[in-house]
């Protein structure tokens, strides 16, 4: 069966086959050309994407094989969501020790695309989290990768795209939490060097930190925003979990976001906080999952879809390359509802082709506009490549295969753990 | 906590439902015909909260076999409160239009031998005075349809029994429970878009969950199949047979 699929981003369509996964202990299913494990499909742009191949749906995969209470040692099939962990391990006093902003993505997703969270200053990526998992190549060969135990083709598949093969199961460090709430803290800051100056004067005493900006702002208020930094609170009640989840019921033929709204909403929420500094109690979910609660959030760009655009820029001139970015966004009138920025941390990642490393990241949504957004999309490449950044696989839908290999320098060292039946329309665009 | 016996447990819509059982904490005791695959479903119950999980293998057309497995699942629980038949085939028709083998052998497994199953069952229930049986029969059993009348005819004929059991256990304290469902999204197919009928195998689980714990006889799921199957039933017999469905 040909299926027209999808990423979170709606661009670009692909046709491919499906095939599922269900069992950890049956063979690779045989197909025609090149193959691609998918998840849940939260990666915005090509990279879990196989046009004219075969996907292979590891959503039914979707078993836990074992859980420790007492060290939160927790074992389970690739396609297990980071939402069905949370489900069961927060109420037995466990959490995930790095989560990206959706729950929505599949353990196997999480690993291949080592991401990170709002602590990775003080906790690195997932991948750091990862004690092993189980490789399986379309050669039929299965490995045990760790650390310590092939620890080649762990650093080749932590991050890997799911070029290397396919992930069944895992085996994962939780880490210990008090209860379901965190102790929020916002600062409304108006330029970016209080931004700067907030992350470095945050970094001891928070795990959590992270801004949304106003990527509207121009003139004096460019860099504007809020920084939220916060901790897991200690045991004790907090505001419930929010219950209501709202949907996206149709796809709007035009983008809903455009100059107008866009401005308008990005002033209204730099100025939804009164006071410069303001304290709450938060249910998890809300703090760590925003957008979770709005089921089928990326309809609201229209049928064309949108373009999700992170890059990380290095910390020695991070004000000034941040000005350069947030300048030709601002002059361009296009973008998100806010865009979120961190300063990561100096751990390193352990995969190849891993995203994080030192400095600040930015992201945001672009509408697709077709060929203006595109060029925007360049000339933000410019100023990113100029400063030795890199912009993120997992959100790209167009980046040029000179650029990627510019970020990526390592790229050529994961040759010789690709599987050579395994493909994506992300590695064809970036390598041939 | 419920003692829950599943028969056709790795099927995706009893593998949801046996989620809702185990984060309840019921005890729960998984038939099936592959041994790897029910270890796999057994230790994902256990750490979701089921309070015990056994499990035993079974090819339901062995007839003869069915009488120690449901010995083994009551003995092992210390008797049975729920019973979930859900396994099956979805039959394909041409294949039954060519082959009398394979129509009786569609027949055996998506009929007889659920069938088979409830008869000492039914008594075994009877005889406690309490319980529910609930069995996934089909929308498809409500009228033939040249896409698929051999499946279609085998859930009628476990419809029509399980409404006569239901008379029967009436009295008995014990309720039956008939499913319908109608198209399930399988893994495959889950994150793809496709028509508004299409229904999640969790969301199935909720309705199978729901319909057991308020003591339905009949549940359409979603509910919308009542409706369609209740238009379905009542187009007359000369212009059915002119529509291709």
């Amino acid at each position: 069966m040909t299926v027209k699929g999808q990423s979170w981003g709606r661009y670009p369509r692909a046709d491919q086959r499906l095939i599922a996964l269900t069992d950890r202990h049956a063979p690779l299913p045989s197909f025609e050309g090149s193959a691609l494990p998918h998840g849940n499909g939260r990666s915005y742009g090509d990279s879990c994407l196989n046009h004219d191949g075969t996907l292979l749906h590891t959503r039914g995969l979707d078993r836990l094989i074992a859980f420790d209470p007492a060290t939160g040692v927790l074992r389970c099939e690739a396609g297990v969501l980071l939402a069905d962990i949370l489900d069961f391990a927060v109420a037995q006093g466990w959490f995930l020790p790095v989560t990206p902003g959706t729950k929505f993505v599949t353990v196997g997703g999480a690993i291949a695309n080592d991401v990170h969270g709002k602590n990775h200053h003080v906790a690195g990526c997932f991948s750091e989290w990862v004690n092993g998992f189980e490789l399986l190549r379309s050669d039929g060969s299965r490995r045990w990768c760790s650390p310590s135990e092939n620890a080649d083709w762990f650093a080749a598949t932590a991050g890997g795209l799911g070029l290397t093969g396919v992930i069944t199961w895992a085996e994962l460090r939780l880490r210990r939490v008090r209860g379901a709430w965190m102790n929020v803290e916002t600062h409304r800051f108006s330029r970016l060097r209080e931004f700067l100056q907030l992350s470095a004067a945050s970094e001891s005493d928070y795990e959590y930190t992270v801004a949304w900006i106003d990527c509207a702002a121009r003139g004096d208020r460019l860099g504007r925003g809020h920084f939220i930094r916060a901790n897991h609170a200690p045991a004790g009640d907090g505001p419930a979990r929010p219950r209501r989840r709202l949907a996206v019921p149709v796809t709007p033929p035009v983008s809903l976001i455009n100059s107008l709204s866009l401005r308008a909403f990005n002033t209204l929420y730099y100025h939804r906080q009164r006071g410069r500094v303001a304290h709450a109690l938060t249910h998890y979910e809300p703090y760590f999952y925003p957008l979770d609660s709005i089921g089928d959030w990326n309809r609201i760009y229209g049928r064309r879809g949108f373009l999700q655009y992170q890059c990380v820029v290095p910390p020695e001139d991070a004000e000034h390359t941040l000005t350069d970015l947030i300048e030709q966004i601002a002059d361009s009138g296009t973008g998100s509802f806010l865009a979120v920025l961190k300063m990561f941390g100096q751990r390193r990642s352990a995969g190849i082709l891993s995203f994080p490393r030192p400095g600040a990241t930015l992201a945001l949504d672009f509408p697709n506009d077709g060929h203006a957004t595109f060029e925007l999309l360049e000339r933000l490449d410019d100023v990113v490549a100029a400063a030795g950044g890199a912009v993120y696989p997992a959100k790209d839908a167009r980046m040029r295969a000179d650029r990627f290999r510019a970020y990526f320098p390592a790229w050529e060292t994961l040759r010789p753990y690709l599987d050579p039946r395994f493909s994506s329309g992300f590695w064809r665009r970036v390598t041939e | 906590m419920r003692r829950i016996l599943i028969i056709g447990a790795t099927s995706a819509i009893a593998e949801a439902t046996a989620r809702q059982f185990a984060a309840r904490g019921d005890a729960l005791f998984l038939v099936g015909r592959d041994a790897s695959r029910l270890k796999a479903i057994a230790d994902d119950l256990g750490v979701r909260g089921a309070v015990r999980t056994a499990t035993a293998s079974l090819e339901v057309t062995d007839f003869a076999a069915h009488a120690a497995v449901l010995e083994q699942a009551d003995r092992d629980l210390g008797g049975l409160d729920t019973v979930l038949i859900a396994h099956g085939t979805l039959s394909n028709q041409r294949e039954c239009e060519e082959s009398v083998e394979t129509l009786r052998r569609e027949f055996d497994i998506n009929a007889l031998s659920v069938m088979a199953l409830l008869t000492p069952l039914a008594n075994r229930f009877a005889a406690q005075g309490h319980g529910t049986i609930a069995v996934i029969s089909s929308v498809a059993g409500d009228r033939g349809r040249m896409s698929n009348y051999a499946y279609g005819a085998a859930k009628a004929a476990v419809s029509a029994f399980l409404s006569g059991l239901r008379q029967r256990l009436q009295k008995s304290g014990v309720n039956v429970l008939t499913i319908k469902p109608g198209f399930v999204d399988t893994p495959m197919t889950r994150d793809f878009p496709k028509g508004a009928l299409w229904a999640k195998p969790e969301d199935v689980a909720k309705g199978i969950v729901n319909a057991i714990d308020k003591g339905r006889s009949v549940a359409y799921l979603p509910w919308f199949w009542s409706l369609i199957m209740l238009v379905i039933k009542h187009v007359p017999e000369f212009l059915f047979k002119r529509v291709k469905l």
